[in-house]
């Protein structure tokens, strides 16, 4: 089997996966959940090191990885902190009410 | 060293998997977070490990600009301002998964597959990048909130979606016409804006949350281009999660899905 063969494998199982795991999601997480999946979007973050550390990196591809670090790092940073902020939150509410 | 970074990156994955899994009920909700952090660290550990990382000076430093510009952004935005927040975050996510695949273009114009997989990478990246930028502003109340509609709206940018794909299968079968690639990225570009002007501030929620779906199908891309399992694995699981969210929210809100995927296009129908 050639590598992109397994590639498409593994994309078309955690396609499904991801529907399943989502589908009783209850109403209450829609935006943290929302939130948590923005935060995993940025595992682009693997490729932006891979790039600028490349040994063979010239100043373009150097300039474009360090800026692509940047802005993952952002999106990694303030999409868990977020996310936590918010459930924090839900926590509060939930003690009020007992 | 070189043999611990596939293990890392195993459990990196399965973290992912689980913080999704715990995040769909409230009292496990906590813990998700705390596994998709600890996912996300591994993911990077795993990654400065690796045998092609060789310089780590401009990584730390990018590290480090990112966070102090990461941090404010989550502690000092009022927490009604969620949505656009999310939004934001999301623009620079897909900015960088577009940087990436232009980064790689650059260095070794790649064919056949490698290149198949950075064009919808990038197009993916590029107007879910200005896409979220407009749904930012329209949350923010910079932009108007209104739909913007006029008459043959979705001609158009059914147009210029054909056109930013034909010129990127013509940058797929030549690579090397580079003149071709300023094109392709500004036409994903205006893509993405044209994507959103229709879309009322009502629906943003649920744009954002298929625009991560977008952003999700980006990183996974980029992971047949860099042959990089972890990368299409969190990214599918990005994109079917954040479709299906998409879906949920708009059932849970009563709106059309195709609507919001759409734009205005069913309204205008109705009211003529």
């Amino acid at each position: 089997m050639s590598s992109y063969e397994i590639a498409l494998w593994v994309f078309m199982l955690a396609a499904f996966l991801g529907f399943e795991l989502i589908r009783r999601v209850s109403p209450l997480l829609h935006t943290p959940l929302m939130s948590l999946t923005n935060a995993i979007s940025a595992i682009a973050v693997v490729g932006a090191i891979l790039i600028t550390g490349a040994k063979e990196a010239t100043l373009l591809t150097r300039v474009l990885g360090f800026t692509a670090v940047v802005l993952s790092t952002i999106n990694v940073v303030s999409g868990y902190l977020i996310t936590d902020r918010m459930l924090k939150m839900f926590k509060k509410r939930g003690a009020e009410k007992k | 060293m070189e043999s611990i970074f596939p293990a890392l990156y195993i459990l990196a994955a399965a973290s992912f998997i689980l913080a999704i899994k715990w995040m769909s009920s409230p009292s496990t909700a906590r813990r998700g977070v705390i596994i998709g952090e600890i996912g996300m660290l591994l993911a990077v550990v795993g990654t400065l490990l690796r045998a092609e990382v060789v310089s780590y000076q401009w990584i730390f430093i990018a590290f480090l600009i990112g966070s102090a510009i990461g941090v404010p952004i989550a502690y000092y935005m009022p927490m009604t301002a969620v949505p656009q927040r999310t939004a934001f975050s999301h623009a620079c996510g897909a900015l960088a998964a577009a940087l990436i695949g232009a980064a790689e273009y650059y260095r070794q114009m790649p064919h056949g597959v490698v290149m198949i997989a950075l064009i919808v990478e990038m197009l993916l990246g590029f107007l879910t990048f200005t896409a979220s930028m407009m749904a930012f502003g329209k949350l923010q109340e910079v932009l108007p909130q209104r739909p913007i509609t006029y008459r043959g709206q979705n001609f158009v940018n059914l147009g210029i979606f054909i056109l930013a794909v034909i010129v990127g299968i013509a940058l797929i079968l030549s690579p090397e016409r580079t003149w071709l690639f300023p094109i392709f990225a500004v036409l994903s570009l205006v893509f993405g804006v044209l994507l959103i002007i229709p879309i009322g501030g009502a629906d943003m929620p649920t744009v954002i949350a298929l625009l991560n779906s977008y952003a999700g199908l980006s990183a996974s891309a980029m992971g047949f281009a860099f042959d990089n399992k972890l990368l299409i694995v969190a990214g599918a699981l990005d994109g079917s999660s954040g479709f299906i969210l998409a879906v949920i929210m708009c059932k849970a809100m009563n709106r059309s899905f195709s609507n919001v995927l759409f734009g205005a296009f069913g309204t205008i129908q109705t009211t003529t």
